[in-house]
């Protein structure tokens, strides 16, 4: 997928400016954030789980080298193939190689963030392969030739009167005067459409939320179980995961499900989760007759020991892009890659590198809310603050801004010239106010004031009304 | 060098640690075979009766519907029932549980039990379920020849079969039952954890019952 992280700004331009968006976007305010809460409250133990979890994906990471070789080892035991890729390109190839050697010309996908990041889907396509994504909003978001706004609720920005719409440009073989109205009957077209999709494909192709190292398993949830029909009914299951995504046991698996779905959802459980180890067994009437497993780093590696080592205990729950005020306004696309909200915000540069993510470490208001919903834990605002010192460190921000910083940090350093500017500054201000006390203009702050008027500062500084204060 | 050792090699650097590190693979092993239980919600702890009170009312909750017996002689009488009440034809798929064939099919009139793994033509499946979870209300299907994991969702109506008896408070409970049947690091193809019949909320966020997989899901709790 294309890269327009540095056109953030632009992006969001456009993002505020679009009715149907804004109209869609209303149901990430209301819908997820509500139902988090009522399932989190009903369960006393949910911070004991959050701290737990976080502890076991910390271990798993601090020793992740042993726990990759030991599920590695339970992969082949029990018969499946592991392969590594260390860039999105090779793990690309192997998916192919895979593909070819089972002679597949279409292959059913279950939701998999991974397969976007590698950008998999275009990929097949060019090697004339027919990717079909399952999941009911992945397949809508293919429809629409789009890309996901959101990690799991991939079609969020789209409003059902727009699915209706697609429904009937593409299942151009249906009565056109059949009913549309309702979700149901969009739910039931594409459940029709896809059921014979699964029995064609020859592979199918899924992510997975854990790599179970005690086992060898590979863990998904879904609420649609699509993901289960993909890998049960194709000739071969094809898991493409990366390395972060390993746990020790199944045990440690339960316990961070607990926190997973809550902050996802806000169900206790989805409605499917399912761990699968290896092909078909010997007497099995169903299962893949084939089992692959493509590990891939594309970038992790590189965050193990820095900054954001951390980053890689997310569990792609979605919790912090359902409760950011910047997500909110703008959606997932504005983002410009295939991870939006806090957690992209983090991710995209430790991903693709900060010089092409342009601004969204900036994409924040630092209100703080991401980090305290995250199930895992993770400082999301400390660590775009990192990104933001890099970003100035290597002079990635636009000139404007740096010689900004630089004067301030300048008079910072120097308090009684600092006391003396700001205290002219504000005489000059509050005389601007006039008597109307407010000023519908800043200088340099155009941009801010275009929307709202500016209140003329009163009295004197804080420092000068604190010494007052002091005084005895 | 290969992928795989690059990967793990960078991986070493990253961490500052050396692959023939023994202590710390011991340790990590150790890890692995005792799996330690982390924090398990006192929802679930519960002698048995009201163990399954709550199984029953969790799965309720999830739009699962639940019908309790007490003998497993009663189950085909209460399959037949369900198919009526619903206006579905008097057939069923199912695997070779032992469980299952050991119940009068054979009793109903003009029944038919279809065997084997589901084609996708089933409006209705039996399953025997391996162990319910009544934390969430969630029921644990083990893979195989006795129970197809297609029958979990093809049919638009997945009938479950689950012992009172095998109902466990958490999810660790029944994790443990898995590793006790099948011996440590052993695994079933596949174990599906089903808590309710399948859904979509992601038109507008409108909860849909039956998306891909079964639009209902009842739960036949005999004990
Ligand atoms: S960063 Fe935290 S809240 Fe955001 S998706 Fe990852 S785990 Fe969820």
């Amino acid at each position: 997928m294309r890269i327009t992280s540095p056109a953030f700004k632009e992006n969001a331009r456009l993002a505020l400016a679009d009715p149907q968006l804004q109209q869609a976007l209303g149901n990430v305010r209301s819908g997820f954030i509500d139902k988090r809460e009522t399932a989190v409250d009903a369960l006393p133990e949910f911070e004991a789980l959050r701290d737990s979890a976080r502890a076991i994906k910390d271990h798993a990471l601090q020793n992740l080298d042993l726990y990759l070789e030991a599920y590695e080892a339970k992969v082949l035991a029990s018969g499946g193939h592991v392969h590594w890729a260390e860039t999105a390109e090779d793990a690309r190839n192997i998916i192919l190689g895979i593909c070819r050697s089972a002679g597949a010309r279409t292959v059913t996908k279950g939701k998999s963030m991974i397969t976007e990041e590698i950008a998999l889907n275009e990929f097949l396509e060019e090697n004339g392969i027919r990717p079909v994504e399952t999941d009911l909003v992945e397949y809508i978001i293919q429809l629409r030739r789009e890309h996901p706004s959101h990690i799991i609720a991939p079609a969020v920005h789209v409003t059902q009167a727009q699915v209706e719409a697609d429904f009937r440009r593409v299942h151009d073989h249906l009565p056109v005067a059949r009913d549309l109205s309702e979700p149901e009957a969009l739910l039931g077209e594409a459940r029709r459409v896809l059921r014979s999709k699964y029995f064609e494909a020859d592979v199918g192709i899924t992510g997975a939320n854990f790599l179970v190292a005690e086992t060898g398993s590979s863990v998904i949830v879904t609420n649609e179980g699509n993901g289960d029909l993909t890998q049960i009914l194709g000739k071969v299951h094809v898991v493409v995961a990366s390395i972060e995504k390993i746990v020790p046991t199944l045990e440690d698996t339960a316990q961070i499900l607990r926190v997973l779905a809550r902050s996802a959802t806000g169900q206790d459980m989805s409605v499917y989760t399912t761990v699968s180890t290896g092909p078909r067994r010997w007497g099995d009437p169903d299962g893949p007759a084939e089992y692959h497993v493509v590990i891939i780093d594309n970038g992790r590696s590189a965050m193990l020991g820095s900054d954001f080592q951390d980053m890689l205990r997310c569990i792609r729950c979605g919790a912090c892009m359902n409760h950011c005020p910047v997500y909110h306004a703008v959606g997932g696309h504005a983002y410009g890659w295939v991870y939006p909200g806090p957690m992209g915000a983090v991710l995209t540069p430790s991903l693709v590198g900060v010089d092409k993510a342009g601004h969204l470490p900036n994409a924040s208001t630092f209100c703080g809310r991401c980090e305290s919903v995250c199930p895992m834990k993770i400082p999301l605002p400390r660590m775009m603050r990192h990104w933001r010192e890099r970003e100035f460190e290597r002079a990635l921000n636009p000139a404007a801004a740096r010689y900004g910083l630089k004067a301030w940090a300048f008079l910072a350093r120097r308090p009684a010239l600092y006391q003396a500017v700001t205290a002219t500054g504000m005489r000059l201000l509050s005389l601007l106010g006039g008597r109307k006390r407010r000023l519908s203009w800043l200088p340099l702050g155009g941009s801010w004031t275009k929307h709202r008027e500016f209140p003329a500062p009163e009295g004197s500084t804080f420092l000068r009304q604190m010494k007052a204060r002091a005084r005895p | 060098m290969s992928p795989r050792d690059a990967i793990l090699a960078k991986v070493r650097a990253a961490l500052k640690t050396e692959a023939g590190d023994d202590a710390r693979r011991r340790k990590i092993m150790a890890r692995l075979r005792k799996a330690p239980a982390g924090v398990i919600p006192a929802r679930g702890q519960l002698p048995p009766a009201e163990r399954t009170e709550l199984f029953c009312q969790m799965a309720e909750k999830l739009f699962a519907s639940v019908h309790r017996l007490k003998r497993h002689d009663e189950v085909p009488k209460a399959v037949a029932a369900y198919l009526r009440a619903r206006n579905l034809p008097a057939a069923v798929r199912m695997g070779e549980d032992p469980r299952l064939e050991a119940m009068p099919w054979d009793g109903l009139r003009a029944f038919s039990v279809r065997r084997g793994a589901s084609d996708g033509d089933d409006d209705a499946g039996v399953s025997y379920a391996f162990a319910g979870i009544a934390e969430t209300g969630t029921v644990v299907m083990l893979s195989g020849a006795d129970n197809p994991s297609t029958i979990n969702f093809l049919p638009e109506h997945h009938i479950v079969v689950v012992d009172a008896a095998s109902i466990q408070g958490d999810l660790e409970s029944a994790i443990a039952g898995v590793r006790t049947h099948f011996g440590r690091g052993r695994m079933p193809r596949t174990v599906n954890l089903i808590s309710g019949p399948s859904r979509s909320g992601d038109i507008e966020q409108k909860l849909v019952l039956g998306a891909h997989g079964p639009r209902a899901l009842h739960l036949i709790v005999v004990g």
